[in-house]
């Protein structure tokens, strides 16, 4: 059989090089992507790395990154979605198989590639090229190993441009011997502080543990990553992404809201935005689950959060028998004189459309509903988002998030299109 | 006993229709049948859907004489590399103009198509960039409403 060959391929500080691929003006100025409503550094390139730290509040910052020449963004998703979407296919077009992993990573499948170093600086060569982002390539026989290999990659840019190939066992023993074990694929900060105070220190030492110690002290996902790491593959390409199991969609709001007018007009956004994600993997769902929250940090504010579970009368996707769930379900719990800081609602009990059997008598949704959403989907696909949608969500909400330093969505909006200069 | 499959509901068609959407004549079949064609698509005459296209708004009246008008979308392409004579997406120095580019010798020339700005030398020490190559560019005759 033929040795199985991964390649990982990561964009390089993603949402910061996408602010750059519009901006020729901003090559040399360090940048910094804040989360939504402004709160968090979420992303840093290269150069702003050593003036902050991922996660900083940017509130406490903010005079720092301007003595220190760094520019901060909002985050602007359509604009990273797109570059996002670009990426994904010009990488596809090299390759014979791909797994978009991430909005910036995807995995590949070099089986049966000979010159796969020359492949990966190919692949480098051609994104930076039709799209203006950096990359780094990891190549391996194992996906554990390849993510890792593009971890070297970053590190020794320099001395390997930005890919490197680890498939032969004596540089991959030796990358493994110089990687901190949490530079491996899936140990976090917990887990790298338990395995340190096993004596696990470094990538290699986790490849010669014990696997039943791991299993019995840990999880037999952790044992997988060694096995991973001695070179056994554990884990396939998955070209196509699963169908999720349940969908989520929440935001924090612009602002504190006090009354439930506000609150209504978010749910019932929140709830539309989740139904068209439900619909566009084909779901029907059968339960939903609504949840306020107040801010949970400040001391000075009254905590108070609350979910409640609904229920449907059948199974489905349509967005007026779920916005109005979703509505009795908030009035169900919602209490007056608390300062609310976030909404969320989530879709349960999925199922795909065609592969549940219900018993004869159940009821079901009616076909004429299916029709109106699909209308609903097109005419919103045609003319953008919110085009038609339910009264109760508003064009332009109070409560929205605040995004003052965003970008303009160059690439998905005809009023925000880059502008070139003939003068 | 017999044994009955739900198909489940009947779904909605994603399919074009053709150019030429023949009906079924009660008389005499269309002529037209045997020569349908392709839907015309300005996606494809533009190659709107790859990767390396993006559309870029001219500002100014710099390129009048190639044609391009303040306001004008222009298709531009990453794929091409720029060749002597193309119009381009030039950042220089971090600032992006629509210029004609110019290649004589080891010169490298941006130009305008209006007598009223002058030509633009780029130095030993300029940043050049190209960004892309215009191939394409839309303009509106008709006001919106």
């Amino acid at each position: 059989m033929v040795e199985q060959v991964f390649a990982l391929i990561d964009c390089n500080s993603f949402y910061a090089s996408c602010e750059r691929v519009f901006r020729p003006d901003l090559n040399r100025v360090p940048i910094v992507v804040l989360s939504n409503n402004d709160g968090c550094v979420i992303a840093r390139s290269a150069d702003a790395k050593p003036f902050v730290k991922m996660g900083e509040p940017y509130h406490q910052i903010k005079g720092a990154l301007q003595r220190n020449g760094v520019l901060a963004f909002s985050s602007n998703y359509a604009l990273y979605g797109d570059i996002s979407e670009r990426v994904m296919t010009v990488i596809e077009s090299l390759v014979p198989a791909l797994e978009v992993y991430s909005i910036d990573e995807a995995f590949a499948d070099l089986t049966g590639i000979d010159q796969r170093e020359k492949l990966g600086r190919e692949i480098r060569a051609q994104v930076l090229k039709l799209t203006g982002i950096p990359t780094g390539v990891g190549i391996a026989q194992t996906k554990t190993l390849a993510k890792l290999a593009n971890a070297g990659a970053k590190r020794w840019q320099k001395q390997n441009g930005g890919v490197l190939d680890i498939c032969d066992p004596q540089r991959r023993d030796k990358l493994l011997k110089v990687m901190p074990v949490d530079e491996v694929w899936g140990v976090g900060r917990r887990m790298n502080e338990h395995l340190t105070a096993m004596g696990i220190k470094t990538a290699w030492d986790l490849a010669q543990a014990d696997a039943w110690l791991l299993r019995k002290q840990f999880s037999v996902v952790i044992e997988k990553t060694a096995r991973e790491l001695r070179g056994t593959p554990c884990l396939a390409l998955e070209e196509a992404a699963p169908a999720k199991q349940e969908i989520c969609s929440s935001r924090a709001f612009g602002q504190r809201l006090y009354e439930i007018e506000p609150i209504r007009e978010a749910v019932a956004t929140y709830a539309a935005r989740a139904c068209e994600k439900l619909r566009a993997q084909g779901s029907l769902c059968k339960r939903i689950r609504v949840a306020i929250r107040t801010g949970m940090f400040n001391p000075e504010e009254a905590k108070f959060a609350r979910g409640i579970v609904c229920e449907l009368p059948y199974p489905s996707d349509d967005t007026r028998l779920i916005v109005r769930a979703a509505l009795q379900g908030l009035d169900a719990i919602f209490r007056a004189g608390h300062a609310y800081a976030k909404a969320e609602i989530m879709l349960l009990d999925l199922r795909q459309r065609g592969e549940f059997t219900d018993d004869l008598f159940a009821e079901v949704q009616p076909v004429a509903a299916a029709k109106v959403m699909s209308v609903l989907d097109e005419i919103n696909g045609r003319w953008g988002r919110g085009t038609l949608r339910p009264a109760r969500v508003p064009i332009a909400p109070g409560w929205g998030m605040k995004r003052e330093l965003k970008s303009p969505s160059y690439t998905t909006r005809w009023d925000q299109l880059w502008c070139a200069s003939c003068r | 006993m017999s044994t009955v499959t739900i198909l489940g509901p009947v779904g909605i068609s994603e399919s074009e229709l053709p150019f030429f959407s023949a009906r079924v004549p009660a008389g005499f079949p269309s002529p037209a049948q045997d020569h349908m064609e392709q839907t015309l698509s300005l996606d494809e005459l533009l190659d709107i859907d790859a990767p390396h296209t993006y559309l870029v708004r001219a500002d100014g009246d710099s390129m009048t004489g190639a044609g391009i008008l303040d306001g004008d979308v222009l298709v531009v392409s990453r794929a091409l590399s720029g060749r002597h004579g193309d119009v381009v997406i030039a950042a220089i120095n971090g600032e992006t103009f629509v210029k004609r580019l110019a290649l004589r010798g080891e010169e490298v020339i941006l130009l305008s198509e209006n007598p009223k700005y002058p030509p633009r030398y780029v130095l030993e020490g300029d940043d050049l960039l190209i960004w892309g190559v215009v191939t394409d560019s839309i303009r509106r005759h008709r006001s919106h409403g």
